[in-house]
């Protein structure tokens, strides 16, 4: 094991393996996306939506699919093997979100939208600067998340494939950029649908044999496996049973993970790649039945990495976890590399990459989608576009294009730097600025235009300022044992807000700025079109049906 | 209509009278009976996710409390967020089929079948 880390890469790696899986992956994905996009015509709705037609259950696993990023898998497992019951909060959290998605959101979204957040949220607004504004949102949150991702793939690579070089991981990252583009360009919705499909039963299944097999080594009992772990860890190993370990030290940590915490609840039902999926489905119904089972997998996947990180703090050892490269991302690496070798590792790794893949290629469509449909048609065009359904596809691909460069350039920038964070980010912004604007425009009869323009800039502003000004970005102190500050920038210190997470200030402050928008404008309810958008989203009454196949 | 420049075409139904539709008995017990089922629900499962989080955050010795073996109340409580999860998603939609999707359904086939 000493001579493989000397060697770089995960101990026991061996890079052309995890290629090689990898590869196969690639192949099989892209021929079925090849043979999918055979069957789509060229309309807008089936470029953004598969035309509708998918079953609650497919639908369901995409959504996990796009959901169970790298920094789920690999992020969380490593923050329980690391910090213990910190790491399982991350989930809990994640997870008790989507009730918000499916009590309030999913299915009037479904009635009310075509292709995007813009379409609900300007169905009875003037649809210019609300659209405008919807796309910013959405493509601001999906930038994050994208960089999240891509910067993901840098880390993944040095930790997997061996490849320490900067140049090296720019390539890599270079290369899940253009795969990306070519499941956006030649799938569509249905080709990027069922990427993410393979991809969620790939994780799934892989996360749960792992689980078994390390339950299987404890006597199949948790409390034995939590032993396992406290014993491993040694002195003050205790500590990885009870919160605190990662949040607990002071004051504003504690507060700061009550911010995180409401970020992340009520994030999820914001972010637009998730609520986009929404309209890959014919009906209510099955928006309902998509949620169901996302709900059931992703719960069952958290499950699983609380016995995954206690295992890899068990077996594998925090010491060995935090010497490996990428450190608390490893852990569940390291562990697949202690049950079942070389080869289980490279099953491992290839899952993580294609984790990695399929949602930035959810993440792009969205992106673009939004452009081309809110920016380029409502906006720029005011709906006045010949052949609108030939021409709007052609806007979103080129719009694929650029996002899918944009994405390889920012990832190799923000290569190195924390994923966790980023993806934080994007919550934060979901919850502030698309959260309450949607929930308005839903149930508030009063809400207009001015209200929802308030909301979304307003948070959008808010969150982005006060992340500016954190401790994230600047003034942590030097950490003695790596030299470095924990923050994204060193040697500078110019923040004033204590929290690393906005939500807690953020989140309420733009629910209030929706209000106090609405209340001092002018502006009269449009009472017909509040009509249409209640009735519609509540019975579905006049709701596109799915394009037949 | 002059508030909207360029409403989203609606395929299907375009000249159905919303006003009336909405102002309907029906509706509103179909308004009423979703929010009453869902706004609540919601509150509950924020309140008990918040007192999850601030237990977790405020109060780790009671958390610590070991129940069986390394079992504490932390790990229960977390695991109790999963089972009301999962109970409430199955509560929810066994309400939906049975207390709203009729009744959506019938204002909805009214609505499609006289506005065409």
């Amino acid at each position: 094991m000493n001579l493989a880390q000397a060697a770089g890469g995960v101990a026991g790696s061996n890079p052309w393996l995890n290629i090689g899986i990898f590869a196969v992956f690639v192949i099989v994905t892209l021929t079925i996306v090849v043979r999918v996009s055979k069957r789509a015509t060229s309309g807008a709705k089936d470029f953004y939506t598969a035309g509708g037609g998918f079953s609650g259950p497919q639908n369901g696993i995409a959504i996990s699919g796009d959901y169970l990023s790298a920094a789920s898998f690999l992020g969380i497992a490593g923050a329980i093997a690391l910090y213990g019951y910190d790491g399982f909060l991350y989930s809990i959290g994640f997870l008790v979100a989507w009730l918000v998605a499916l009590l309030l959101v999913a299915e009037l979204l479904r009635n009310t939208g075509r292709f995007t957040m813009g379409d609900v949220l300007a169905f009875r607004m003037r649809q210019r600067p609300v659209r405008a504004a919807a796309a910013t949102s959405t493509l601001v949150v999906s930038f994050f998340y994208l960089l999240a991702q891509m910067a993901g793939a840098g880390g993944l690579v040095a930790l997997l494939l061996d490849v320490k070089s900067k140049t090296g991981q720019s390539i890599v990252i270079a290369i899940v950029g253009v795969l990306m583009i070519a499941y956006v360009l030649i799938g569509g919705m249905r080709g990027t649908t069922w990427v993410q499909i393979i991809k969620a039963v790939l994780l799934i299944v892989g996360a749960g044999v792992m689980t078994f097999w390390v339950l299987g080594k404890f006597g199949v009992n948790l409390s034995q496996l939590m032993g396992g772990a406290v014993d491993r860890a040694g002195q003050g190993g205790e500590k990885l049973l009870n919160p605190g370990a990662q949040y607990g030290k002071t004051g504003l940590t504690k507060l700061d993970f009550v911010s995180l915490g409401l970020a992340l609840v009520l994030g999820t039902a914001g972010l637009p790649h998730i609520l986009m999926r929404f309209y890959t489905v014919p009906t209510a119904k099955e928006a309902r039945r998509s949620v169901v089972w996302a709900i059931w997998l992703i719960g069952l996947f958290y499950l699983f990495t609380l016995v995954l990180g206690y295992g890899a703090g068990a077996l594998v050892g925090p010491d060995a976890i935090k010497k490996a490269p990428g450190a608390a991302n490893s852990a569940a690496p390291l562990l697949a590399y202690e049950l079942g070798g070389t080869v289980l590792l490279g099953l491992i790794a290839a899952v993580a990459f294609a984790t990695i893949l399929a949602v930035v290629a959810g993440l792009t469509i969205t992106a673009s989608a939004s452009f081309a449909h809110d920016i380029y048609v409502n906006v720029i065009k005011r709906g006045k576009v010949d052949d609108t359904q030939h021409t709007e596809v052609k806007i979103a691909r080129r719009t694929a294009v650029v996002i899918g460069i944009v994405a390889i350039a920012g990832g190799i920038l923000a290569n190195g730097q924390n994923i966790a964070f980023l993806v934080a980010l994007a919550f934060a912004v979901a919850a502030s600025a698309n959260l309450p604007t949607i929930l308005y425009s839903l149930f508030w009869k009063r809400f207009n235009t001015a209200g929802a323009l308030w909301s979304i800039y307003g948070g959008l502003t808010i969150t982005l300022v006060l992340i500016v000004f954190s401790p994230a970005v600047s003034g942590k102190p030097v950490d003695p044992v790596t030299g470095r500050s924990p923050s994204m920038l060193q040697g500078v210190d110019f923040h004033w807000f204590p929290l690393d997470n906005p939500g807690l200030v953020s989140i309420p402050v733009s629910f209030l700025l929706g209000f106090l928008g609405t209340m001092l404008s002018k502006e009269k309810v449009d009472k017909a079109r509040f009509a249409e958008m209640e009735v519609r989203s509540l019975t579905g009454a006049g709701a596109e049906k799915p394009v037949a196949h | 209509m002059s508030t909207t420049e360029s409403p989203p075409p609606a395929d299907g139904v375009r000249d159905a009278d919303w006003e009336t539709v909405q102002a309907s008995p029906e509706f509103q017990s179909l308004r009423r009976r979703l929010r009453r089922f869902v706004f609540p629900l919601t509150a509950a499962f924020l309140v008990w996710y918040l007192l999850y989080v601030l237990l977790a955050s405020y109060a780790p010795a009671f958390m610590a409390t070991k129940v069986a073996g390394n079992i504490n109340i932390g790990l229960i409580f977390g695991l109790l967020q999963f089972v009301t999860t999962f109970a409430i998603t199955t509560w929810y939609v066994k309400w939906a089929d049975k207390n709203f999707d009729p009744p959506a359904a019938a204002i909805r086939e009214e609505i499609e079948g006289s506005g065409r």
